[in-house]
């Protein structure tokens, strides 16, 4: 029987993506973080109006899968693009795309500048707590105790640091008005990440601060676990160190 | 109508920034160019044209700030000086490689490392042979006057935006510091949103029209084919450039025997020399680079036919006699005189070195 009619479609592709197949490992989370920020731009009609910062990492190529006006930045600094951009054109829908290692480590500075500046950008903060694109090695993010090609004999925070919260750190600062961290491993999951997303970019357009979607994913590569087994690992090592939810809405810390 | 005004070179450049229409200016503090963000927060063009003027969180920030803004079509610019100057680097490589329009200042000061405050030309090799990695060049202009550091402001916005490149003025603490007369431009109306788009809307980012393609703005290529056709475009370019930009002055160089070569306050302690020379009965002319990429390599070349010898006077060690020496291709000597360390020569003394070595 023919199923594939007009009328039995009830989700496609948006085509804010372009048709590019994803250069991300199978499992990971950053193709379902694209996709749910494109759908928001659509849903808020603002194509047009948008104007994307991609980083280096594994996402450094984000531009050949967003169907918009994109820029590439180097490394870390892609909030320092933004707040030009914001500045030079503040009608328009600004936002970052970054990893770990990109705004937790090389681009620390100008992450937390750019948000205490209030700088009326959206950052979309992907969180795997490893480097993946180079192969594995630690991020600022590693868990204690956690394996990486850096790390071979897990994170020794006696040496190697403690992992960075940037999430909690940044919701400190008078310049950043809404907070929240989510994880796309589940169908809930996402439909939460895609409101918060979509509160970030209204409530930065309309001014009120910088607003800071961080999203706690898997690698399931850099890992060394299979797709299923690394969204375990997730949740059980993860998210009690990186809890979900929003940390600072309408300019006010979320109390626990 | 033109205005007179008594200015020191860096807040003449500030202020030539906002009368050619700059949209954006981002810096960070730093001896001896301070004063270039001090007038643009005083001045506060954001009241007069509409310009924006931030003050970033470091020298990184502010060149990422400038190919941000740059990859939008807008006008802007930073300053900074030499140590500076290198944190900026691995931004202006970007800039290069994306081929953004953008004005870099540089005054320069004594060096290596954080070497001192006072006015040096230690950086011409940074600044002509790509401080950053890989295959490019930027548009290096370097002033020898506050009036020519106002004039240059709108002549590097006319290169970077016809060629989309990155240009570099290579300025030094003495012509940043020293009060001047200089003869202001009118003012030009900054582009609306509107017409940047009209005019660069085929590459830059404002936001994607149902009408057009997603324009990207990037130095990455993963394809090593792809990426060396877009060296060879570099490359393409900036052969145009060399034979379309170069500009230097000669002062008394028709009869002269001997050559003084030497850019900005060198250039201007070497005027005298030439004095002194001259009353000596001593045939010695100048001749000054105005660019220093594209450099005026035919000129160069065309003394080692026609002139005895070349001293070249720089406030470094020795970094333009390089390439002085490479366009005579040893037809005549090329000797190097220079103080560094922030030290600034004295006509006569370059005088006796000249008489030293070809008298």
């Amino acid at each position: 029987m023919e199923i594939i009619k007009a009328e039995n479609l009830v989700y496609k592709k948006t085509s804010s993506m372009t048709d590019k197949e994803l250069s991300y490992c199978p499992g990971c989370g950053h193709g379902t973080a694209h996709r749910i920020t494109m759908e928001v731009l659509d849903d808020l009609d603002a194509i047009k109006d948008t104007i994307g910062i991609a980083p280096v990492g594994c996402s450094v190529l984000a531009y050949e899968f967003m169907n918009i006006d994109m820029q590439q930045a180097a490394h870390g600094r892609a909030p320092a693009l933004a707040t030009a951009v914001k500045r030079l054109w503040p009608s328009k829908h600004v936002f970052t795309y970054q990893g770990d290692g990109d705004l937790a480590a090389i681009g620390t500075a100008e992450t937390i500048h750019a948000c205490n500046r209030g700088e009326n950008i959206v950052i979309i903060f992907v969180n795997n707590g490893i480097y993946g694109m180079t192969g594995g090695q630690m991020a600022p993010t590693t868990l204690p105790q956690m394996k990486s090609s850096t790390s071979p004999n897990g994170r020794d925070v006696g040496t190697m640091g403690h992992p960075l919260k940037m999430t909690e750190l940044i919701a400190q600062l008078p310049g950043v008005h809404f907070v929240s961290r989510q994880a796309v491993h589940t169908p809930g999951g996402v439909r939460k990440a895609k409101k918060a997303i979509r509160k970030a970019f209204e409530q930065s357009y309309e001014n009120k601060g910088l607003c800071f979607v961080e999203i706690v994913s898997n690698c399931n590569s850099g890992w060394k676990m299979e797709p299923r087994a690394s969204n375990v690992w997730m949740e059980e090592n993860m998210f009690p160190y990186y809890p979900l939810g929003d940390i600072k809405v309408d300019g006010e810390l979320v109390s626990k | 109508m033109k205005e007179l005004r008594l200015m020191k070179g860096n807040e003449a450049m500030a202020e030539a920034a906002i009368r050619c229409g700059a949209d954006g200016y981002f810096g960070y503090p730093i001896t001896p160019q301070s004063e270039v963000l001090e007038y643009f927060m005083a001045e506060e063009p954001w009241n007069r044209t509409g310009m924006i003027v931030l003050q970033a969180e470091s020298e990184i920030a502010a060149i990422n700030m400038i190919y941000g803004g740059a990859s939008t079509g807008k006008k802007v610019l930073t300053s900074s000086s030499s140590p500076g100057i290198s944190l900026k680097q691995e931004g202006l490589s970007y800039l290069a490689g994306a081929e953004l329009p953008c004005v870099v200042i540089n005054v320069v000061r004594g060096g290596p490392g954080l070497g001192d405050i006072q006015p040096a030309q230690s950086d011409y090799f940074q600044s002509v042979k790509g401080g950053g990695h890989g295959d490019y060049k930027l548009f290096v202009i370097a002033p020898s006057s506050v009036q020519e550091s106002a004039d240059f402001v709108k002549k590097s916005f006319d290169i970077a935006f016809k060629y989309r490149i990155p240009a570099l003025i290579l300025s030094d603490g003495a012509i940043g510091q020293m009060m001047e007369k200089v003869e202001l431009f009118e003012q030009e109306e900054r582009l609306t949103d509107e017409q940047v788009i009209e005019k660069y809307g085929s590459w830059a980012t404002t936001g994607k029209t149902a009408d057009r393609e997603r324009n990207i703005i990037t130095s990455l290529d993963l394809i090593p084919e792809r990426l060396e056709d877009h060296n060879k475009h570099l490359q393409a370019k900036y052969a145009e450039i060399e034979a379309n930009e170069i500009m230097f002055e000669e002062i008394n160089c028709e009869d002269a025997e001997h050559i003084i070569v030497a850019y900005g306050t060198s250039a201007r302690i070497c005027q005298k020399t030439v004095q002194l020379a001259r009353e000596k009965g001593i045939k010695l002319g100048l001749m000054r680079p105005i660019t220093l990429w594209p450099f005026p390599k035919a000129k160069i070349a065309e003394y080692g036919e026609t002139k005895k010898g070349i001293l070249v006077v720089e406030m470094s060690e020795g970094q333009m006699i390089e390439d002085v020496q490479l366009n005579l291709n040893g037809k005549i000597p090329a000797i190097h005189f220079g103080r560094s360390g922030g030290v600034i020569p004295t006509p006569d003394e370059v005088l006796i070195a000249f008489e030293k070595h070809f008298m």
